[in-house]
């Protein structure tokens, strides 16, 4: 088999440009928004009132229970029957955020549990109201737990934003399959996109690894 | 330690501080407080002391709001001029009918807890754990609270702690920024539980001396303690819980080298033989 390396040079440039223009937008967006709804859907998983635990245990379960392919699929080919029509940037952002936020929620409401109950109590005696205790003192406690957890799930996020290749948002793993279709050179191209995504991941886990020293830092070693 | 007392103790004896009545508590089926008074006078040292189990955890937990009694009512008195904290006036809050956050609120405003476990927080230093509350809760100026923690961890030998996290010190010295947590709020009224019971025994003294040296100028105290010599030293009063009622309570000296009640005279006899 000869090899052909114009073609690999000469496409590194869009796939790369996919993953900067696309894949990786379209993480941190998502990852961002994703976070949010996560620690919303936390807190009311934790709420005393029924009602609220209840909404947020049928969404986890919703979200967990059924393959993102189909969530991406639902949001941007299925709702234009029902009238609401989305372009491909915002249906996948709005996917992968519901999706993050799912698998998140249940990271964020174990790390907030894991928090000693002396420490709401400490933050009580003290003066502060429950958000106040939250905020300044079980979420930063809860947030050095969730590090390795939320690093999974920000790492698989990366990869699972190929999937919006299939609702026509263009990305890394789109620009790859485009090259791939016109060149026929499959084994290279796909090859190529799995290195791209892998060093992006890699990067990730480096940077994962310096956040939970950062944390560690007010922890016995 | 300096000599000079701070401007919001005051002179023992003036006045009431904190007056409970027939506070009831059952956590399901168990029943832990069956109707307990507690008067603590200004500068009076109160220990609760009793079997575990008896319910004076819970009391004291009480009069911080961590526990919401089923009933009885917890009395502020009409605070001195001196206290910085609260609005002056009385407090009163009824078990009995509704409570809400503000009067919980209103109730942690005058006192300040220290925990059996510390319970500093690990992601702040040593200043930080005490400037939290008086900066964050009560808005005072950040510089006056820092020189004010900086003035009370000297007091309590913990200077150069200043910039430590929580895991770098010992028990004691976790107890005593505990205690200076406390004082730095500024409350009418200090409020222990088992403060040295998680120390290693050689640590034990130097959590009872601070609170000694507490005691001598003035601060007005309620502890949970099992230290009945220690007890003996610092009470005004100590009162013998069991079962969650008040058995016996009077001068620590009376109930503790001679108790009148059975109860505790099993209680103290059992705890000099343990030591």
């Amino acid at each position: 088999m000869t090899f052909n390396w114009d073609l690999v040079w000469s496409s590194f440039g869009p796939i790369i440009g996919g993953a900067v223009t696309g894949t990786i937008p379209l993480t941190l967006a998502s990852f961002a928004l994703g976070l949010a709804l996560a620690l919303l859907v936390a807190l009311l998983r934790l709420s005393p009132n029924r009602v609220f635990s209840g909404v947020a245990r049928f969404y986890v379960s919703v979200i967990r229970g059924t393959p993102l392919l189909v969530q991406l699929f639902v949001i941007f080919y299925g709702l234009p029957s029902i009238g609401v029509k989305l372009e491909p940037w915002p249906s996948a952002i709005i996917a992968f955020s519901l999706n993050v936020g799912g698998y998140a929620a249940e990271v964020i409401r174990a790390a907030i549990l894991s928090v000693p109950k002396g420490q709401w109590e400490a933050g009580h005696t003290i003066g502060m109201s429950r958000p106040q205790t939250l905020v300044r003192i079980i979420l930063p406690q809860a947030a050095r737990v969730s590090v390795p957890p939320l690093s999974n799930t920000f790492i698989s996020l990366v990869k699972d934003t190929s999937l919006a290749s299939l609702i026509l948002v263009t990305e890394l793993f789109r620009n790859a399959q485009q090259i791939a279709a016109f060149s026929q050179e499959f084994m290279i191209l796909y090859l190529e996109a799995a290195l791209v995504y892998w060093v992006i991941c890699l990067v990730l886990s480096t940077g994962q690894s310096a956040l939970e020293r950062r944390l560690d830092r007010y922890v016995a070693h | 330690m300096s000599p000079t007392e701070p401007s919001y103790a005051s002179p023992a004896g003036t006045g009431l501080v904190l007056s409970a009545r027939s506070l009831a508590k059952a956590f399901g089926s168990n029943v832990v407080l069956r109707g307990i008074d507690i008067d603590v006078l200004r500068g009076q040292v109160v220990a609760l002391i009793g079997p575990s189990g008896s319910g004076k955890t819970t009391v004291l937990r009480s009069l911080n709001g961590l526990e919401v009694p089923d009933a009885g009512t917890v009395t502020f008195g009409d605070a001195d001029a001196g206290t910085v904290r609260g609005s002056g006036a009385g407090l009163t809050l009824d078990f009995a009918g509704t409570v809400g956050k503000r009067e919980i609120a209103a109730l942690r405003d005058r006192s300040a807890m220290v925990f059996q476990h510390y319970n500093l927080f690990p992601h702040m230093t040593v200043l930080k754990n005490i400037i939290e509350g008086p900066v964050q809760v009560q808005k005072r100026p950040r510089a006056e609270v820092v020189a004010e923690a900086e003035r009370l961890l000297a007091r309590v030998g913990l200077a150069d702690k200043r910039d430590a996290y929580p895991f770098e010190l010992s028990g004691g010295q976790q107890q005593r920024v505990g205690i200076v947590r406390a004082l730095a709020l500024k409350p009418q009224l200090l409020l222990f539980d088992e403060p040295t019971s998680a120390l290693d025994p050689e640590l034990v003294g130097e959590v009872l001396g601070v609170i000694k040296e507490l005691a001598d100028e003035g601060w007005t105290m309620v502890i949970v303690t099992h230290e009945l010599a220690f007890a003996r030293q610092v009470a005004d009063e100590v009162i013998f819980m069991d079962g969650g009622v008040v058995v016996e309570r009077g001068p620590a000296a009376e109930v503790l080298r001679a108790p009148r009640q059975e109860r505790t005279q099993q209680f103290v006899k059992r705890l000099q033989h343990d030591v």
